[in-house]
């Protein structure tokens, strides 16, 4: 059986992350929300992939569900240029070494997905990433940053722990799915 | 009288076509394509003067998910399409794609005779260790050992080592880059269309399906702890010896790349039926 499509907080992670370089922290409001925009794009057109896919598998549900997912993603990243000001979205900092991993912490790696998955692990998969953003933003909130850095972590922050809450009150809607609800009668692999 | 406004930057989103790919859910193959996309949006190349030629297989699909232009061979052959279509329109960004058993095997010959060639174009390799399109067979990169039901006990034969294979035929650009990194691979494919003459790119892209235990290549792979070198043994023996799941430019040599266009010498058909006179 495929494994579950939940992210677990695996240690073999941390592991990898040690081998790379510690993110590097913005020296200004600017390089912050830089930061903070690349993180909601990433993790807006990450799920817009996987609503694609979805649809392309007729697994419609999970489909609009990530489609939803990506337009909330797409509204932040809206909210910040707004915000800033920008009419274009400025380049990142140079360098490998932005994020610990190789994507931002909202950005769900493109393997968690299952074409049999069900609306629940979408937003299980929501959850982590929400949680991992809003625990990176509390990172630099608490990294001896220039105030209006720190106030602005704070601000995102306390954002992403809400749509923690936000996603938690969604997932309750759901039903924790059956064991072997990857099980298809007609699999496509023959090697197992 | 104002000056005309410059056009604005052609964005990833500029290289994507409207056709979704029917690739499976979690396969790393999205991600090549999203790296793709942004790779020729950092190299500002127009799409229309973009070709990706691909082969057969499930990554061989990719040129229809591009607006550049596409040609979608044989079997095996992509490479020989791409260097004939170089040579005849120096001007194009051409760019190949495929995957192991379309690039290693059906095409093994003509991978290491473009190498050879160092004609100016990308090779891209989206590596995932078997056969998908074909239901899971194993591929010339599958493990000797991999326990399936096609190969009980694993087909006992060495795995093809394609990035050693590249260096040693000549080609003058090799990487590995990791699907699980879109950004860094996005650089590297950047990297790679810029830099003179034949680059290999070796993507490690999972197949979720037939070989879901690659889902934990995320954990294992990790930056290239070295810069590039333009050393060939250097290089030889940095790729001989690391883990596989080293990303980044491991190769930039400085070989010319074959002429083409106004660097070959230029030859009418009068001059060719003279060649061919008994």
């Amino acid at each position: 059986m495929t494994p579950a499509p939940t992210k677990k907080k695996a240690t073999p992670a941390k592991a990898a992350a040690a081998r790379r370089s510690a993110p590097t922290a913005p020296r200004t409001l600017a390089e912050f929300m830089t930061l903070a925009l690349a993180m909601e794009t990433e993790a807006a057109e990450r799920y817009a992939e996987f609503a694609d896919a979805m649809e392309m598998h007729n697994n419609l549900e999970v489909a609009a569900l990530f489609r939803k997912l990506a337009g909330i993603e797409g509204k932040h990243a809206a909210q910040i240029m707004a915000e800033m000001g920008w009419r274009e979205a400025p380049a990142m900092p140079p360098g490998r070494a932005t994020w610990e991993g190789f994507e931002a912490p909202e950005t769900t790696p493109g393997d968690e997905v299952h074409y049999l998955m069900q609306p629940y692990h979408a937003l299980k998969l929501a959850e982590y990433n929400e949680q991992r953003a809003a625990e990176f933003f509390e990172h630099f909130a608490e990294a001896g940053l220039p105030a209006e850095v720190r106030a602005a972590a704070l601000e995102m922050a306390a954002d992403e722990r809400e749509h923690v809450r936000l996603i938690r009150d969604w997932l309750a809607k759901y039903p924790v799915p059956e064991p072997g609800w990857d099980e298809d009668p007609d699999p496509p692999a023959v090697a197992d | 009288m104002n000056a005309p406004t410059p056009p604005a930057p052609l964005t990833f989103a500029a290289y994507k076509s409207a056709y979704k790919p029917i690739w499976c859910p979690g396969c790393g193959d999205y991600s090549v394509l999203s790296s793709v996309t942004k790779a020729l949006a950092k190299v500002q190349v127009p799409p229309h003067e973009v070709v990706v030629v691909s082969g057969i297989g499930c990554s061989s699909r990719i040129p229809a998910y591009t607006t550049c232009y596409g040609f979608h061979g044989v079997h095996g052959r992509a490479l020989a399409a791409g260097t004939g279509l170089k040579v005849a329109r120096p001007e194009l960004t051409v760019l190949v794609a495929g995957g192991d058993g379309d690039g290693y095997s059906i095409g093994g010959n003509h991978f290491l005779h473009a190498c050879r060639r160092n004609v100016d174009l990308t090779y891209l390799v989206m590596d995932n260790h078997v056969y998908g399109m074909t239901k899971g067979q194993a591929s010339p990169t599958t493990e000797p050992d991999w326990d399936n039901k096609l190969s009980p006990g694993g087909t006992g034969i060495r795995s093809f080592h394609p990035l050693v294979i590249a260096l040693a035929s000549g080609a003058n650009f090799v990487a590995r880059a990791f699907a699980g990194d879109p950004n860094g691979t996005a650089e590297i494919i950047a990297q790679a269309i810029r830099h003179p003459g034949f680059s290999f790119v070796e993507i490690l892209s999972p197949c979720v399906t037939f070989r879901p235990e690659q889902r934990n290549w995320k954990q294992l792979a990790h930056p290239a702890p070295v810069e590039p070198t333009d050393d060939p043994a250097r290089a030889a023996r940095r790729i001989m010896t690391d883990d596989g799941f080293n990303i980044g430019v491991l190769y930039a040599g400085s070989r010319p790349a074959y002429p083409t266009g106004a660097g070959r010498a230029k030859q009418t058909p009068a001059d060719l039926e003279a060649e061919f006179l008994l």
